[in-house]
């Protein structure tokens, strides 16, 4: 981990994390960047939970592009209102995307063309403010009529320098299976220029090549392969641990002010050298509460012919 | 945009009679919380086979409650991509979670969601804001307080889910700071600054549809009228025409838009009084002729609600 994020990840550059939304979100990743003191980044991401909440609070952040920054189960995430209201630790710059929108850009991105089109956002204070969302009229009648011209915004798109993505199994090559929450984590692999992936468990390309339609990453895109288990946590990952609600509750507790978040992260970010010894300071109790409890296989797909 | 016209069955009850059951979490010595009749008013905007785009906590619950009593064949969409039909097994937290997966009748991205909503497919979508206007506009972007300015988390697919989806019902708590004039930032677009802003032959127009507003019948079962479909200051932003805020409810009770787009009380709660929240509403809230009380939820309703929820997580 620590090789890849300082090899792809240098101060200034423009990252994607949370693709998944509030599932596989690479918190292990996060955690290394604010321990190699990574400077000036733009986050980009639909919501965050509680990671971009953390980066802000570090230092690492100068522009956030997202539709929600917070703690997904207890509510506001301290770090960013402190950055945002009272510029500390340092101020960011904001700007507010919807869900839909976000998704967009990166499907633009992912297209190679400049903006796509869209209804959503007309009449709100994002497309007033967020200066890569615009209206402009549509150069073909809409749908269903003969000339009626109309107003449409194109939301432009991203192109982030390292899409960080966390994944259930990958081969050595960074062909990936992802299932469950795939959220905007397929463009994201597309529109990224780079590619990290984050892996629970690495399997031979035979096991990646039995069920090709699971694949949504293409190893080729893929400039580096991390195998950490647990790297997601407390997010959850489907089929391998579920989700820690009292974990988001504590950090929005113990993130209420500026001095209580340091303590947070002298404990649980910089007071570790790795995730090795994260997932040891969470405990083997913790960890196996939050396991497979009972699984559940899909039937196979016959590939045979 | 076709809409089942099979609108739920809702029984008489008498505003403030005790349904059957009993129930633990009974804040208003009714027989059931406040939460639970929130959860049953929300459950009641749902019709029989439509697509509803979530949401979660009492929102979410709403939609297991109509799937189990009056409308078994809607469809629930989550942001996430996921489309199910059955309840989760476990409460969730967020509407990533394990159990919500599990299940699911369909995981795909995000945009495949968000292309559903985008071609008007979605009959009515839930949200939560930190503030709602007199013309349904929601803030969850900033807050001033007291002077000084609060960053919220922002819009997540709020913004998506008011522009796009046929019907937007909003829940909140009913405090004249929520229930500002005017939002200080407009997250997600209801009906701007009103039709008579942009047209004023919209306010004619707008006092009719609201005196016959009272006269829709069985309490909190109105029929979502077509009446929101046209409004001039939507239409003029460039939003699909079969758009818009259609219910607020409120701890209070549930206010409804008029044809000018502007806000007016159609229910209270059960023991709620107009005064009170006239009072908490930060500007003047006119109330319909034949002003109703929410119906109470019944038995079934607040079984259903026990089974998914028994500890009264959500609805205490």
């Amino acid at each position: 981990m620590g090789t890849a994020i300082a090899t792809h990840v240098p101060s200034g550059a423009s990252v994607l994390l949370g693709a998944q939304l509030e599932q596989m979100i690479p918190f292990a990743a996060g955690h290394e960047i604010i321990r190699q003191g990574i400077r000036e980044l733009t986050l980009m991401g639909p919501i965050s939970d509680i990671l971009f909440d953390q980066m802000i609070g570090a230092g690492c952040v100068a522009r956030v592009y997202a539709a929600w920054v917070g703690n997904v189960s207890a509510g506001v995430g301290y770090c960013f209102r402190r950055a945002m209201e009272d510029g500390l630790p340092s101020p960011i710059e904001m700007l507010d995307y919807s869900n839909f929108t976000m998704a967009l850009a990166l499907h633009a991105g992912a297209l190679g063309v400049p903006f796509l089109p869209t209804y959503s956002t007309l009449g709100s204070d994002l497309l007033e403010k967020n200066s890569k969302l615009r209206e402009f009229v549509s150069p073909l009648p809409a749908y269903g009529t003969a000339d009626r011209k109309e107003k449409l915004v194109a939301v432009e798109a991203l192109r982030p320098d390292v899409a960080i993505l966390h994944v259930q199994r990958c081969d050595e090559f960074g062909n990936a299976h992802v299932w469950g929450n795939l959220g905007v984590a397929v463009d994201a692999a597309r529109a990224a220029r780079t590619v990290v992936v984050v892996a629970e468990e690495i399997v031979s390309p035979s096991v990646i090549a039995s069920d090709p339609n699971r694949t949504l990453i293409p190893g080729f895109l893929v400039a580096a392969v991390v195998h950490q288990p647990g790297g997601a946590h407390p997010s959850p990952v489907q089929g391998y641990y579920g989700r820690d609600h009292a974990y988001f509750a504590q950090y929005h507790e113990q993130s209420r002010s500026a001095g209580d978040f340091e303590s947070w992260k002298a404990r649980w970010v910089t007071g570790v050298a790795d995730r090795g010894e994260y997932m040891n300071l969470l405990g083997s109790c913790r960890v196996e509460a939050l396991g497979v409890k009972e699984h559940a296989y899909s039937a196979p797909a016959d590939f045979g012919y | 945009m076709d809409r089942p016209e099979n609108v739920c069955a809702i029984r008489s009850v008498k505003p403030g009679a005790p349904s059957a059951g009993s129930v633990r979490d009974d804040s208003l010595g009714h027989g059931y919380s406040l939460g639970q009749l929130m959860v049953a008013a929300a459950a009641r905007e749902i019709h029989d086979h439509e697509i509803v785009f979530v949401g979660m906590r009492l929102p979410m619950l709403g939609f297991l409650v109509a799937r189990r009593t009056h409308a078994p064949g809607a469809i629930g969409l989550y942001e996430n991509g996921v489309i199910r039909e059955t309840p989760a097994t476990e409460l969730l937290y967020t509407m990533a979670d394990p159990p919500n997966l599990r299940g699911a009748t369909f995981c795909g991205q995000m945009l495949d969601v968000m292309a559903l909503l985008q071609q008007g497919r979605v009959n009515v979508g839930f949200l939560g804001a930190a503030e709602v206007d007199r013309f349904g506009n929601l803030n969850s972007t900033l807050a001033r307080r007291d002077g000084k300015t609060i960053r919220l988390p922002g819009s997540g697919g709020a913004c998506d889910i008011a522009c796009l989806a046929q019907r937007t019902v909003v829940l909140l708590q009913h405090e004249r700071a929520r229930l500002p004039e005017r939002v200080a930032y407009v997250t997600s677009p209801g009906n701007g600054k009103g039709d008579s802003a942009v047209n004023s032959a919209g306010n004619s127009i707008g006092n009719n549809a609201w005196k016959n507003a009272g006269n829709t019948s069985g309490n909190s079962a109105e029929k979502p009228s077509a009446r929101r479909s046209e409004h001039a200051w939507r239409r003029a932003q460039g939003l699909p025409a079969n758009s818009g805020p259609s219910a607020v409810i409120t701890t209070k009770g549930v206010m409804r838009f008029d044809a000018a787009g502007e806000a007016f009380l159609a229910s209270v709660h059960p023991g709620a009084e107009i005064e009170d929240v006239l009072a908490n509403t930060g500007w003047p809230l006119r109330v319909a002729e034949k002003l109703q009380v929410t119906a109470v939820p019944a038995a079934a309703e607040l079984a259903v609600m026990r089974e998914i929820d028994p500890q009264g997580f959500w609805t205490k």
